[in-house]
């Protein structure tokens, strides 16, 4: 499978990407780790007609652990977050969820900022940034702007990102109070059917899978405030969400898998 | 677009059309096909060559994005006078192939999997292998012989 013919340019930093999106529209898209844009283009899915590379800017590759925050550069690549000490240390779900994803070469290749972008309801390290209350930085043509993660997703593989802004942070708050992240697959290698991603106690919960965004489960965390046990708090995961039906799980299912897993999540947080 | 990488020690130049995939242009332009394509959907890992040193599908990259890049195929991982590397021994003494097909691949993948982590479990070479996929040996042999290599180094 061959991709469609397109026209290729390097960026060296954000603001030339920017520019070079600006310059070409909506026909252009960014290329991070390439690993959710090729296998598209490959299938003709994505047939963007200029592919700005900005896998080289490795001045957006960092880990900076801050007494509250922690800053990572968009390029930072998930085996780099898994690998990290730093991040172990400081925000210990991000590490875990980083190692949960695809394969060892997916996550040589695949980066936050891409994951984020790319806005898959069923990836996992979007639902850990959102149980996390974290913010996504964007650079654009009018300069910087920076969204909180709930208010980032807007539908399938869609976010408030417009066509010329590129996520050039992302950030999350030290968090290294009981967590758990609870992926359910059938195979190695795959997404998860649901998962669950649960920070600081129970105090962010979020859910893979169980609708067209990564999901916060409010009604979970209004329960967990409350003083509800994890059985208690879990019996309310399906609440609000709109999960899909495919080959993989039918909706009723996807909705056990959300209550059981959110469960198995807030015990082993707690 | 021009583009220039080292493959196993050696400098290549060649002219490659964006969209060509790393693959192809390792096949067809450097000429090495020990490189395996086995599906269409990133999750064989027959493909995986190193890149910088790191384990990577070469169908899921573009060449013009391996620009300037270190590559090793699985042509690279003999020494010059035929001597086989201890993972492509292991492999052969321990029955970790039949076909052979995704065989570069793994080998590949297991010796980035043992430079992260030289004594793996039996447990950790099976997620480590997670993205290379065998339809001949039940991948039973293939653990066995990458537990053998990291034994032997
Ligand atoms: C075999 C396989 C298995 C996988 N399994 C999983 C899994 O289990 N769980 C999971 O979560 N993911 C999985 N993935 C996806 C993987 O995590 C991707 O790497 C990731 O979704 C996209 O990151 P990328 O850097 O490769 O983005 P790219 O593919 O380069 O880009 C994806 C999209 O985001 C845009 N984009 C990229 N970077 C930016 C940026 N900085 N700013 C704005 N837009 C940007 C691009 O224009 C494009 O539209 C898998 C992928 C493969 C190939
Ligand atoms: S050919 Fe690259 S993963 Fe299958
Ligand atoms: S030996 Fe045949 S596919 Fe692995």
């Amino acid at each position: 499978m061959i991709p469609a013919a397109f026209d290729y340019a390097v960026a060296e930093s954000a603001e030339q990407a920017v520019s070079l999106l600006g310059e070409h529209g909506d026909e252009a898209k960014l290329m991070a780790g390439g690993h959710s844009l090729i296998p598209m283009m490959k299938f003709r899915l994505a047939t963007p007609t200029m592919v700005v590379d900005v896998g080289r800017i490795d001045d957006l590759r960092y880990i900076n652990v801050g007494s509250e925050v922690v800053s990572i550069g968009a390029l930072t690549r998930h085996a780099e977050l898994e690998h990290s000490t730093a991040l172990a240390e400081s925000c210990p779900l991000l590490a875990h969820v980083a190692s949960k994803v695809g394969d060892p070469q997916v996550r040589h290749k695949g980066t936050l900022g891409g994951t984020l972008a790319h806005a898959d309801p069923a990836s996992d390290l979007p639902a850990a940034v959102l149980a996390l209350g974290g913010t996504i930085v964007a650079t654009g043509p009018g300069g910087v702007r920076e969204i909180a993660a709930v208010d980032f997703f807007t539908g399938y593989f869609e976010s408030v990102l417009a066509d010329d802004e590129m996520i050039t942070e992302v950030r999350v708050p030290v968090s290294t109070g009981g967590w758990s992240f609870q992926k359910f697959n059938r195979r190695a290698q795959d997404w998860a059917i649901v998962g669950v991603a649960v920070a600081e106690s129970g105090k962010g919960v979020s859910l893979i899978n169980m609708g067209s965004i990564p999901l916060r489960a409010g009604a979970v965390e209004a329960a967990v405030a409350g003083g509800a046990s994890p059985a208690e708090a879990a019996a309310l995961a399906a609440e609000g969400t709109s999960a899909p039906s495919d080959l993989n799980a039918a909706a009723d299912y996807r909705e056990h898998l959300a209550r059981v897993l959110t469960e198995r999540a807030l015990s082993a947080a707690s | 677009m021009q583009v220039g990488m080292t493959v196993n020690g050696e400098a290549h130049e060649a002219d490659a059309e964006p969209r060509t995939l790393l693959v192809h242009h390792i096949r067809e332009a450097v000429g090495l096909t020990g490189t395996n394509i086995g599906c269409d959907t990133s999750s064989c890992g027959a493909c995986t060559i190193h890149i910088d040193g790191e384990p990577v599908k070469s169908c899921t990259m573009l060449a013009v994005q391996a620009n300037g890049a270190d590559i090793t195929t699985i042509e690279g991982m003999a020494a010059d006078d035929g001597t086989l590397h201890p993972m492509q021994q292991a492999f052969m003494e321990n029955h970790g192939l039949q076909c052979g097909y995704c065989t570069p691949g793994m080998v590949m993948a297991a010796t980035s999997l043992l430079q992260e982590n030289p004594s793996p479990t039996e447990a950790e070479v099976r997620q480590g292998l997670e993205g290379n996929l065998c339809r001949c040996t039940g991948y039973h042999n293939i653990v066995k012989a990458v537990l053998a290599a990291a034994e032997g180094e």
